[in-house]
């Protein structure tokens, strides 16, 4: 018998597991915990990097010790005792590897677990992965054939010895080390992350994806991802994260920075599925991420975000829209359930003339959790002609959940356009019935609704990662049905 | 096909199904007329299975099945159908992705492998020709913005591609013009076929023209008062409900 109310729906609603949540059995090297300067110079040093990263890091933790963590975001939790996290932990093997071959074999367990296509098949539908495990690349696929483009797609780590003219250019340019609290934590301690750079003209014919993953316990991740994209070039780049399930939570505290020069275009997107912690709201990963692009004359930055995971997320993926007819677009699906909290949303900054932004969120609350859209729109005064498009849509499950939208827009000058909706709906007891009266089960009804209120942003995901997403979305919202 | 046996339901302690009694045989068209309020979609949303609604006394059988027992997914697996009154809007799921669920789930319920793209298309587009529905139209998401008309002929289309056993159709005809109301009969008209059954539930006459029941139940107040042949339904047309209270 299979009755159906709202609450047996929130009961359901709560009795999801966490799919990911393994633990990988590699031997770690791992930092004592605790921070001070002597670990950020270890951690530099530990990477062999030149003098001027080491000086880098050190003026950003001296900058940090002097920061408060930030209180205006519309989250509690308990906050992250910085001496009891170690800032650094990778998995035991020698050197970048060139081949998936050589990969430790329990590793590539791992990935399989995650589900992460970095096998055959996905090989030849034209992904390059780079994978991140607690702080260390551990392998970059398809570098050959990105190189003979004069693509760069490595661990940023690695870029800092083979590339420092392009890494000591770009760096910290558009996320200084004192824009906030955890970017300058970041900047101070981030052991690596992915760097990429596509030249001139360059059409970067595969899609780039980097796998993050949280492993050891009692660690924090602090990946620092970089990408140009010079005059005229295009990349699509991917980022996935996972963490295995665990009471303590952990912390994750990343930076991305993006450089979208005249004319070009970088499409970022995210599937964001670190644990998210217990139905009781007990361990998940703080996820506090600061990530921002600039555009250039012409150019473009898409902003693609599927969030379901971490306890809490602090995060506002941004552009600055420097350049004259530059574009920003931020694309966005949040999922909240249990004691989850997300506040999440979007800058866009206009400077240049005739710029355009366009944000569309999506929330889904569920159980007891909070949903947060935070937005700011802003033109400046000598931006004429700027548009912007913004609508932000929530949708809640059972009465217990939240959702709250807070978009700010200051304008500066009166040529410009700037739209907002804002919409709320619930899952109703008749939408259910419906599609229970044509054979649809609740629980793929719930499915069925989730998406198709999610579909504008899952759109703009590349067809790989489409499917995905809407597999990680069910899993996100749904247990079994008894 | 269907039994409905003394039917008691109540909402919120309201009686409102006051002890129904129906027998339709596999090949019959039932009809059910009775003013506003009399609980007409009480007993569709009863008999397909809507759980907010409390049976406090009697069955509901099909094919020697107490449905009781049923979920109304499961019920919707045995072949119960039900065209809504008042179609529900999913916004962002096309009709032709909803479609295909229903399709697909129905199957997995029977052990089925899900129905090939291919013949999935060629099954959408002859029942979309039969009910005289626009290509563009599957396109668009269920129900958002949909005329009356649209709703209701969407209804059908998926009572077409799902092939039921026992069709309620409930008051399919509001909201339709004359032409669209002739596509509709016609399209039931052609599925119609001495293993199934239909109940028209309606409140006019007119639609009976074009889909003509073998029977005619009246039901006021939660119970039913008077049946007989198709004649009764132009009777009551004339006469109105006011003489059989
Ligand atoms: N959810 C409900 N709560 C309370 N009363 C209801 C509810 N649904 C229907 N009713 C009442 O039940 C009676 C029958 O309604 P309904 O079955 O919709 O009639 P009909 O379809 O014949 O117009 C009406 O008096 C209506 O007000
Ligand atoms: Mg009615």
């Amino acid at each position: 018998m299979n009755k159906f109310t709202e609450d047996d729906l929130k009961k359901e609603l709560e009795t999801k597991e966490y799919e990911y949540g393994f633990y990988t059995d590699i031997e770690a090297d791992k930092f004592p915990v605790g921070l001070n300067e002597d670990v950020v110079i270890a951690i530099s040093k530990k990477k062999n990097e030149p003098e001027w990263m080491t000086k880098w890091r050190l003026e950003a933790f001296k900058v940090w010790k002097e920061m408060k963590e930030p209180e205006w975001a519309n989250v509690r939790y308990k906050k992250p005792k910085f001496q009891d996290i170690s800032f650094y932990s990778a998995p035991i093997q020698k050197k970048t590897l060139d081949s998936l071959d050589e990969v430790d074999p329990e590793l590539l367990k791992t990935f399989e677990k995650l589900g992460i296509s970095i096998d055959e098949q996905k090989r030849l539908s034209n992904v390059a992965v780079d994978i991140v495990i607690d702080s260390v690349s551990v392998a970059t696929t398809f570098k050959k054939t990105l190189n003979e483009r004069g693509i760069i797609f490595m661990p940023i780590s690695e870029a800092i010895q083979e590339h420092p003219e392009l890494v000591k250019k770009y760096l910290g340019t558009i996320v200084p080390t004192t824009d906030n609290f955890y970017a300058a934590l970041n900047s101070a301690v981030f052991s690596d992350g992915s760097f990429c750079y596509i030249p001139k003209g360059v059409t970067c014919p595969m899609e780039l994806s980097t796998y993050f993953r949280i492993n050891e316990g009692g660690t924090g991740q602090f990946e620092r991802t970089l990408v140009i994209a010079d005059q005229g070039s295009f990349v699509s780049y991917l980022e996935g994260c996972t963490a295995p399930a665990r009471d303590e939570n952990q912390l994750h505290a990343a930076v991305v920075e993006l450089i979208a020069l005249d004319d070009a275009e970088i499409k970022y997107s995210t599937v964001q599925n670190w644990y998210p912690g217990d139905k009781e709201g007990k361990g998940g990963v703080y996820n506090f991420v600061t990530k921002r692009g600039l555009c250039e004359k012409n150019a473009k930055i898409s902003w693609t975000q599927v969030e379901t995971g971490s306890a809490v997320t602090w995060k506002y993926p941004s552009c600055i829209l420097k350049g004259d007819n530059s574009v920003g677009e931020f694309y966005s699906i949040a999922v909240t359930n249990n004691y989850q909290q997300a506040d999440t949303g979007t800058k866009m900054i206009h400077l240049g003339n005739n710029t355009k932004s366009t944000i569309i969120s999506k929330g889904i609350s569920a159980g007891k959790s909070q949903n947060s859209y935070r937005g700011l729109v802003q033109i400046s005064p000598r931006s004429k002609n700027a548009r912007n498009f913004s609508q932000c849509d929530s949708l809640l499950m059972g009465d217990q959940c939240g959702a709250h939208t807070f978009p700010y827009i200051e304008c500066k000058n009166k040529t410009a356009q700037i739209e907002h909706e804002a919409t709320t709906s619930k899952i109703g007891e008749d939408q259910l019935f419906y599609c229970n009266q044509r054979g649809i089960n609740t629980e793929k009804a719930i499915a069925l609704i989730v998406n198709g209120f999610s579909k504008e942003v899952l759109n703009k995901l590349p067809m790989e990662f489409a499917v995905e997403a809407q597999k990680l979305l069910e899993i996100s919202l749904e247990g079994s049905v008894g | 096909m269907l039994q409905v046996k003394n039917l008691h339901a109540s909402i919120n302690d309201k009686e409102i199904l006051k002890g129904i009694n129906l027998d339709i045989k596999a090949g019959e068209v039932h009809a059910i007329m009775g003013p506003n309020g009399s609980g007409k979609s009480t007993l569709s949303a009863v008999i397909a299975g809507k759980e907010e609604y409390e049976v406090t006394e009697g069955l509901v059988i099909l094919n020697n099945e107490d449905l009781a027992d049923f979920a109304p997914e499961e019920r919707a697996h045995k072949g119960v159908f039900l065209s809504f009154q008042y179609p529900v809007e999913i916004p962002g799921v096309t009709v032709t992705n909803f479609i295909k669920t229903a399709i697909n789930e129905t199957r997995k319920a029977k052990g089925l492998e899900d129905l090939p793209a291919k013949d999935m298309l060629k099954l959408i587009r002859e029942k979309a020709d039969l009910l005289e529905i626009d290509r563009k139209f599957l396109s668009r998401s269920l129900n958002e913005g949909f005329s009356g008309g649209e709703k209701k002929r969407n209804e059908i289309f998926q009572m077409a591609m799902l092939e039921p056993k026992l069709a309620i159709l409930d008051e399919t005809d509001s909201g339709l013009d004359i032409d669209a109301l002739k596509v509709v009969a016609n399209g039931v008209n052609k599925l119609k076929n001495k293993d199934n059954a239909v109940l028209v539930i309606t409140h006019y006459q007119r639609l009976l023209d074009y889909i003509v029941p073998d029977f005619v139940h009246v039901l006021h107040n939660g119970k039913i008062v008077k049946s007989g042949g198709k004649e009764l339904a132009l009777e009551l047309e004339k006469k109105g409900y006011d003489w059989l209270k």
